[in-house]
């Protein structure tokens, strides 16, 4: 997946190197910078069962910073912020392949190194019996559950590196 | 053979006439007796839906889930322009400006329309409150919402945004809404069910065409809608998955 571009960057970031599930490495630069999240609107996405995006709706483009054009067809770890653990994901996936709802406190990352903070859901989109892809619907969070899931995030990231 | 058609029990209360003259023109149009049964609350509805009672329904987003999942039944069309969005007030002279500013204890009033119940305790999330640290009070319409909102009986109040703008100018006067859902995707629609599934394109079509008639316009300016617009099922079941995900 393509590197995130210093173009891009609003602010003074720090560089990563992520390493995804499937193999693929991409450099992320991120900064401290919060970006709201809007009362009463509801971020929404889906994907096909490989977790490439196939549809975002308008507060999804206006959150990450990216257009459209930029986020369809493109892997749904797009937005992987370097503070979320990689056993996060893991659950993630493992929960919604298995057919079930997963439900989750995530800091997502902007196209600008940013970010926002949300509570997500995702469930498998079944279909005749079978599952052909996945939604995910993200809101404004619960403060307090937000931040005892980034103490937990902090940790359990510091095992990871370990 | 005679069926039954029934609207969810959240319709404005000055659309009852615009419904019976919607029946009577699709009763015409399709040269068939449909009987229209008005039910005062959801739990009653879903008791005939349950029942195998209803032909055609204009249902709330959850009730249609079930109808289709469970049911058999099939999404025709929903209003154009027509979503459900949900509103949190306050009485305006509270010094309370934001959703944040709430604490737990809260009294909220609301009716028992399932969808704007779920919206209003989604925004209240932000504010760390649930439903165990807060009290609900449910009540018959929109209008009681305010009054107890008004006579400081309730601390919020959850409105259907339609019924919300819809409340006479002194009323609203004195409430102040604190947030406003921007959802887009969650709405109502008309669905049939299997007893009338072979007539699914006949009625589709009907409805599509309403604009087109002056009969059929003027119906519609009872109901209060611009026309109806197509939904497959794929729309319809891209919804649901969306409720499901607010659950």
């Amino acid at each position: 997946m393509q590197d995130m571009s210093l173009d891009d960057i609003v602010g003074n970031p720090r560089e990563y190197e992520l390493t995804f599930y499937d193999g693929s490495s991409r450099k992320v630069y991120v900064t401290e910078i919060e970006a709201p999240y809007p009362d009463g609107k509801l971020i929404v996405s889906r994907t096909d069962k490989a977790g490439i995006i196939t549809h975002v709706n308008r507060a999804f483009v206006e959150m990450s910073g990216y257009s459209k054009e930029e986020l369809v067809n493109q892997p749904h770890y797009i937005l992987r912020h370097p503070d979320m653990p990689r056993a996060a994901y893991r659950d993630l996936w493992d929960t919604v392949e298995a057919g079930k709802k997963w439900h989750g406190y995530v800091k997502n990352l902007r196209k600008d190194g940013g970010y926002y903070l949300v509570y997500a859901t995702v469930i498998p989109n079944i279909r005749n019996g079978e599952v052909v892809g996945y939604t995910s619907v993200r809101r404004k969070p619960s403060p307090r559950k937000m931040a005892e899931a980034l103490t937990l995030y902090a940790q359990m990231l510091l095992e990871e590196q370990a | 053979m005679s069926y039954l058609m029934t609207i969810s029990p959240d319709f404005a209360p000055e659309l009852i006439a615009g419904w019976y003259i919607f029946n009577t023109w699709l009763q015409k149009q399709l040269g068939e007796g449909i009987h229209l049964e008005l039910f005062n609350d959801f739990e009653s509805q879903r008791e005939a839906i349950r029942n195998n009672q209803i032909d055609i329904i204009y249902a709330n987003p959850f009730d249609a889930s079930m109808l289709i999942r469970e049911k058999g039944f099939t999404a025709l069309v929903r209003p154009v322009g027509k979503q459900d969005e949900a509103v949190i007030a306050v009485n305006a002279a509270r010094s309370v400006e934001q959703v944040e500013d709430l604490r737990p204890g809260i009294r909220i009033a609301s009716t028992d329309d399932p969808d704007v119940h779920m919206m209003g305790m989604i925004m209240l999330e932000p504010a760390d409150l649930n439903v165990e640290n807060t009290e609900r009070s449910v009540v018959d319409s929109y209008i009681i919402v305010a009054k107890q909102l008004i006579r400081n009986e309730a601390d919020v109040g959850f409105f259907l945004k339609e019924a919300f703008d819809n409340l006479s100018n002194f009323t609203r006067e004195q409430l102040k809404p604190l947030v406003e859902s921007e959802i887009s995707i969650i709405h109502h629609s008309l669905l049939i069910g299997p007893r009338l599934a072979a007539q699914q394109d006949r009625i589709r079509e009907l409805l599509l065409h309403m604009t087109a008639d002056p009969k059929g316009a003027g119906v519609l300016e009872s109901l209060g809608f611009q026309g109806w617009e197509h939904i497959d099922e794929e729309d319809v079941e891209f919804m649901i998955d969306l409720m499901d995900t607010l659950v």
